[in-house]
């Protein structure tokens, strides 16, 4: 097994589509940070992609003290192979101790390949990450569909960890930090077997980067009540969000899932109508700034977790919330026209 | 051979995730609680496999890796359309993490010789890691695409496919022999039939060991000692539980109150 004693520092991997890096990577740097400040090591960022020198500088103000770039013109869109085949090179040079990735779907679909190839341990979508007395990492995840957690260790090096967008805390952009960018002379393969004949965005509901989420559950009656959802979401400038129930009865569209098989959320207002409140559903966005839950049960756990806490039947409470923003926001208006 | 594909199927047996309970005071799951299936998953992949057969022919080969009873997710990979089943059954294969079971599972599928396509579902529902196929496809030095969510296209050669990636579909064209993994977006799995069933009843299920698989010389790469990562801990999820403010009042004060709060913390339009 590969054991690297000498194994030292924290790699990170920047990913980035259209060229801009992905928000979960300024939060593994602000993780990162953490660790290489408590382990004494550096915090390196790998950056792979085409015409993304301009960001490489991003992340040495969000925490990196080397970024790693690598730019072709064949690492502009996402082919595994090409972007493992480099990152598997970059860590065989600089055999880092920890190497973390985003747990989105690119970075679950790259990370596997470049552990198998450095034969090491890798530790999926986790959640928190810590270290022991002896300064190996310790990986919490959830499993089971979130019904238990478990902290795993790795013997190998690098300690490989995907790790769960929008759990970890960017540091702020400080433009005034300074690091080294290095630029690497990729290693790209002419034909690896995929060709990617189309990339479009999906576009819709952008759930995980709502400021407001008003989600509903089995509480609606019928479809046709997340116009109700709806309405007040618009009232409040945010999104619908869903719980599972709505999602696999065909209700709405899984964009909107909120919770453990869906998007993790952490909205600064959390507005949850007629849902009970799963473990699963709570492990989605239970981090929200605020939780505003209606529900007719007094004994929903979704209470558990909320701010402000309405016993009420959505039926009636939401309509009447509507009203009152309206009349609020009127009042408001003539205010400050005064 | 006969025309068509070389098709491989990768499955587990899991618990029944709807049935299983928790023993939260120990931190594990209490395993006689509920009964074994075959991946959820996994249906979707032999659905996959099943249709493609179907639509240009071929031979699905079902393989997974565990102990004697996942025979019976075997079986049901049988019934749903797999041709063949090979288990992969060895004391020296169990404690395996991803990366021991994919390196045991590429072990196979080079001893089953040339291949065209690999099929994995997403995840695992009980392991969650959707690490597996893309690391069997490292291992076999193979390309891959995951998260497949529509086949758009298949020839001898080659499939065409969708995959959506966090903001954006793909459409991805892989040379053979490569691996997709697909979602549960990607078919409805069918119900096998009763005839099916019982056929897959009698069916003959090849079992490899260790010594069955060519790579003996490196025996480390396997189970509890070829896996790098280990569980130190399991624990229930935090409850966490917050003094939230309880809004009294009738109805409409309630709505006036929460209206107000929104209103306070900007949230408005």
């Amino acid at each position: 097994m590969n054991n690297v004693p000498d194994a030292e520092g924290v790699l990170v991997f920047a990913e980035q589509n259209n060229g801009l890096v992905h928000p979960v990577s300024f939060e593994l740097l602000g993780k990162g940070r953490d660790l290489a400040d408590r382990l004494g090591v550096k915090l390196s960022a790998a950056l792979l992609g085409h015409g993304v020198h301009k960001e490489a500088l991003e992340l040495v103000y969000y925490g990196a003290d080397v970024v790693y770039v690598f730019d072709s013109p064949f690492l502009s869109m996402f082919d595994p192979v090409q972007y493992a085949k480099n990152l598997v090179r970059l860590v065989t040079e600089t055999r880092p101790a920890i190497f973390l990735l985003g747990a989105t779907r690119l970075g679950r679909s790259l990370a596997p390949r470049v552990a198998a190839a450095l034969r090491t341990g890798l530790t999926a979508d986790c959640v928190d990450l810590d270290l022991d007395e002896n300064g190996n990492l310790v990986q919490v995840r959830p499993a089971f569909s979130g019904n238990i957690m478990a902290q795993i260790k790795t013997k190998t090096r690098p300690q490989m960890a995907t790790v769960r967008y929008k759990v970890m805390k960017a540091n702020a952009r400080d433009p005034r930090r300074k690091g080294k960018v290095i630029v690497k002379e990729p290693e790209v393969l002419s034909d690896t077997g995929i060709q990617i004949l189309e990339k479009t965005a999906v576009g819709g509901v952008n759930l995980a980067e709502a400021e407001v989420v008003v989600s509903g559950g089995r509480g609606l009656k019928s479809p046709g009540d997340i116009a109700l959802l709806k309405e007040l979401a618009k009232e409040l400038g945010g999104v619908v969000g869903s719980s599972r129930p709505l999602v696999d009865a065909g209700w709405i569209s899984r964009d909107h899932q909120v919770g453990f098989s869906g998007h993790t959320v952490k909205p600064r207002v959390y507005v949850a109508c007629g849902i009970s409140g799963s473990p699963q559903h709570l492990f989605g966005m239970r981090d929200s700034d605020v939780i505003i839950a209606i529900n007719k049960d007094a004994s929903a756990p979704i209470f558990n977790v909320a701010d402000y806490c309405v016993v009420g039947d959505i039926y009636e409470i939401v309509p009447l919330l509507v009203q009152e923003l309206r009349k609020l926001k009127a009042v408001k208006n003539l205010d400050e026209r005064k | 051979m006969s025309k068509g594909l070389k098709i491989v199927v990768l499955v587990k047996q899991v618990p029944d995730i709807e049935k299983v309970r928790f023993d939260y005071e120990k931190g594990r799951l209490d395993r006689s609680s509920a009964e074994a299936v075959i991946n959820p998953f996994d249906l979707n992949a032999l659905e996959a496999a099943a249709q493609i057969k179907e639509k240009i022919g071929g031979v699905v080969t079902a393989v997974s890796m565990g102990p004697e009873q996942a025979k019976d997710a075997l079986r049901d990979a049988l019934a749903r359309g797999a041709d063949e089943a090979v288990l992969l059954s060895d004391l020296r294969f169990a404690g395996a993490d991803t990366l021991a079971t994919s390196y045991t599972l590429s072990c196979a599928v080079r001893k089953l010789g040339a291949f065209d396509l690999i099929i994995c579902g997403e995840k695992t529902i009980d392991g969650d890691t959707a690490q597996v196929g893309p690391e069997v496809a490292e291992f076999l030095g193979i390309p891959h695409v995951a998260y497949v969510d529509e086949i758009l296209d298949i020839s001898i050669a080659e499939i065409t496919v969708k995959s959506r990636l966090d903001g954006d579909n793909y459409v991805v064209k892989m040379r053979f022999p490569g691996l997709i993994t697909v979602t549960k977006d990607a078919n409805v799995p069918r119900l096998p039939t009763l005839k099916d069933k019982l056929r897959s009843r009698k069916a003959e299920i090849t079992v490899w060991g260790m010594k069955d698989l060519a790579c003996l010389d490196e025996k480390q790469f396997f189970g509890l000692q070829g896996s790098p990562t280990g569980v130190a801990k399991v624990f229930a999820p935090t409850s966490g539980k917050k003094k939230g403010q309880i809004v009294m009042g009738t109805p409409e004060e309630k709505a006036r109150r929460i209206a107000e709060i929104l209103l306070k913390l900007g949230a408005s339009q």
